[in-house]
């Protein structure tokens, strides 16, 4: 039964999946980084489909077009060359390998336990109207205090920078 | 037909839409580049092309055969595949943008499929462009840092941080009209602006109430042309500093699809610019019986300019002229007369004012290139971040403020 949704969702997943496994075994800072993009805007796909036309819109904007943008740019700015393999990532192959199976079969084993009690939720396109009344008006208070929290960060990340002397 | 129509109107009808979009607006891009060589031959003093067809009008050709037959060259220490994927990606994404573009209120009827004219009708629209724009400035980045070359890494450098901070503005700046108008979708904030001061004065956001938005066009519009990297903002590719920034290593073809990029979105802008200030396709004029005869003004601009060719045309100085300048008059007096005939007189009405406005924005684009100098970095920036922004924020809280004083 591959309904037209069901086939996008399993494309994007599919990609989402191959982007993040790309950006664990790119060699280079710069392909890793791409990969990361290709992840998020799969990401956006999957929002889009779950009918959250906002959230996809802003994904892309914040994560793919200013973050990640900031990421290529400092890596192009310091132009770090290829990661180079050490004794320590060496001892990750024998260890991370097992370990990482391990989690996975943890994290498949809860989601198919939480998932088989719940029924198929109704896909229901939240307007930006809905959505802002509910940031602006209901949850006004937290929403101020996050974006408080993200301006101490940046003036703490300011301060750090600033070199010794000058004013 | 009309079945499968209804089963597959993807199949049906978006795809020969996507089609002929793709078309006509490669053509345009095509155009384009021989209307900025015209207009700013003309700005300073000189003819412009004019060898190859009359007034130069085959030289889009010209250059496409060009492009395709020279040598494409890779650099050998270039990162192969984000050397590859850099001019693709701005090119994809340039072209990508226009698809959310309304060009008319009429919906078309394709085998019995309603559609609106335009691809796709959204109700973020506004912000899937953004988003769209936002990701262009990996094309420059990568052509910039892929070619493993000094000029072009310092383009790309340059670009991105330009890209970033000016975004910010051209962001902000639309904020008021999507306040006044409450919604995202472009349809719907073209369809806002509908209507009439004492009868005469085209409600268009520019200078609807309660808050006039000619701080937000001119916010817009200079975030605008900084963000598609354009003089007098083309720091990025710098030719007296960078030798051509961050297409420097690029040759053929790889070449020509930054260049379309950029083209492509200077066209975006135009159309965004306007939809959100300037009424998209709504008339100038009002629709009462006393302007009536505005009904008339795309096919009797048509036939004045179809005209016009034929008599210029026959006195051409070279021969071939003297066919193809009379031939293209005619077929103009020939969509002159289409556009008359009743049925398709008011279907032309949207997307004729639509691309009228666009062509205003596109010769301002060129005219800014033709007179303005170019800025130095640190003024960039300080003009970016010290003035831009924070008027951008003024013109924010200022709509806010007249919005709420107005319900009251």
């Amino acid at each position: 039964m591959l309904t037209p949704q069901i086939a996008i969702f399993l494309i994007l997943a599919a990609v989402a999946v191959a982007g993040a496994v790309s950006l664990i075994l790119q060699r280079h800072p710069i392909h890793s980084a791409l990969s990361l993009i290709v992840v998020m805007v799969a990401l956006a796909g999957l929002y889009l489909l779950q009918g959250a036309e906002f959230i996809a819109a802003v994904q892309i904007i914040v994560y793919a077009g200013a973050i990640m943008v900031l990421f290529v740019f400092v890596i192009m700015l310091l132009n770090a060359g290829e990661e180079e393999r050490t004794n320590l990532s060496r001892m990750a192959r024998f260890v991370g390998v097992p370990l990482s199976v391990v989690f996975l079969a943890e994290v498949a084993f809860s989601i198919g336990r939480a998932t088989s009690r719940l029924s198929a939720a109704a896909v229901t396109t939240v307007s930006t109207r809905e959505l802002s009344s509910l940031l602006f008006r209901d949850y006004v208070f937290p929403f101020e205090l996050t974006s408080f929290l993200i301006l101490i960060a940046l003036l703490g990340a300011l301060v750090l920078a600033r070199r010794e002397g000058t004013d | 037909m009309n079945e499968l129509a209804a089963q597959h109107p993807l199949l049906v009808v978006s795809l020969p839409k996507i089609v002929i979009l793709l078309f006509v607006l490669l053509t345009a891009l095509a155009y384009l580049t021989w209307f900025e060589r015209k207009v700013v031959a003309h700005i300073q003093s000189r003819w412009g092309p004019y060898r190859v067809g009359p007034h130069g009008l085959l030289q889009p050709l010209a250059d496409g055969v060009k492009f395709l037959f020279k040598e494409d060259v890779t650099p050998a220490a270039a990162d192969k595949f984000a050397y590859f994927l850099a001019p693709f990606l701005a090119l994809s994404l340039a072209i990508t943008s226009i698809a959310v573009i309304p060009f008319g209120p009429k919906q078309l009827t394709i085998f019995g499929q309603t559609t609106p004219l335009g691809i796709a009708n959204l109700n973020i629209g506004l912000l899937i462009l953004f988003a769209i724009t936002s990701l262009g400035v990996y094309g420059v980045a990568l052509a910039g840092w892929s070619s493993n070359s000094k000029y072009p890494l310092l383009g790309g450098l340059r670009s991105s941080a330009q890209m970033v901070s000016y975004e910010l503005a051209l962001t902000m700046s639309v904020v008021g009209v999507v306040l006044m108008a409450g919604t995202f979708n472009l349809s719907e904030l073209v369809t806002s602006q509908d209507g009439f001061y004492w009868g005469i004065v085209p409600r268009w956001n520019l200078i609807a109430t309660p808050m006039p938005q000619i701080l937000g066009l001119i916010l817009f519009f200079v975030a605008a042309v900084a963000e598609t990297n354009r003089a007098p903002f083309d720091l990025a590719e710098a030719e007296s500093e960078l030798v051509a920034g961050f297409h420097t290593e690029y040759s053929s073809f790889k070449f020509a699809m930054f260049f379309m990029a950029e083209y492509s979105s200077m066209i975006t802008v135009s159309c965004l610019a306007t939809i959100l200030f300037f009424g998209g396709w709504l008339s100038p004029f009002p629709q009462t019986r006393l302007f009536g005869w505005t009904h008339f003004i795309p096919a009797a601009a048509f036939a004045a300019a179809g005209l016009a060719l034929v008599a210029h045309g026959v006195r051409y100085l070279t021969l071939f002229g003297r066919v193809v300048l009379p031939v293209l008059g005619i077929a103009l007096c020939g969509l002159a007369i289409l556009c008359g005939q009743p049925g398709v007189i008011d279907f032309v009405q949207g997307p004729f004012w639509f691309l009228l406005k666009i062509m205003v924005f596109l010769f301002i684009y060129v005219w800014v290139r033709g007179t303005l100098p170019r800025f130095r970095y640190d003024q960039l920036m300080n003009f970016g971040w010290k003035v831009l922004l924070p008027f951008s924020i003024l013109n924010v809280v200022a709509t806010s403020l007249a919005i709420v004083l107005a319900q009251k």
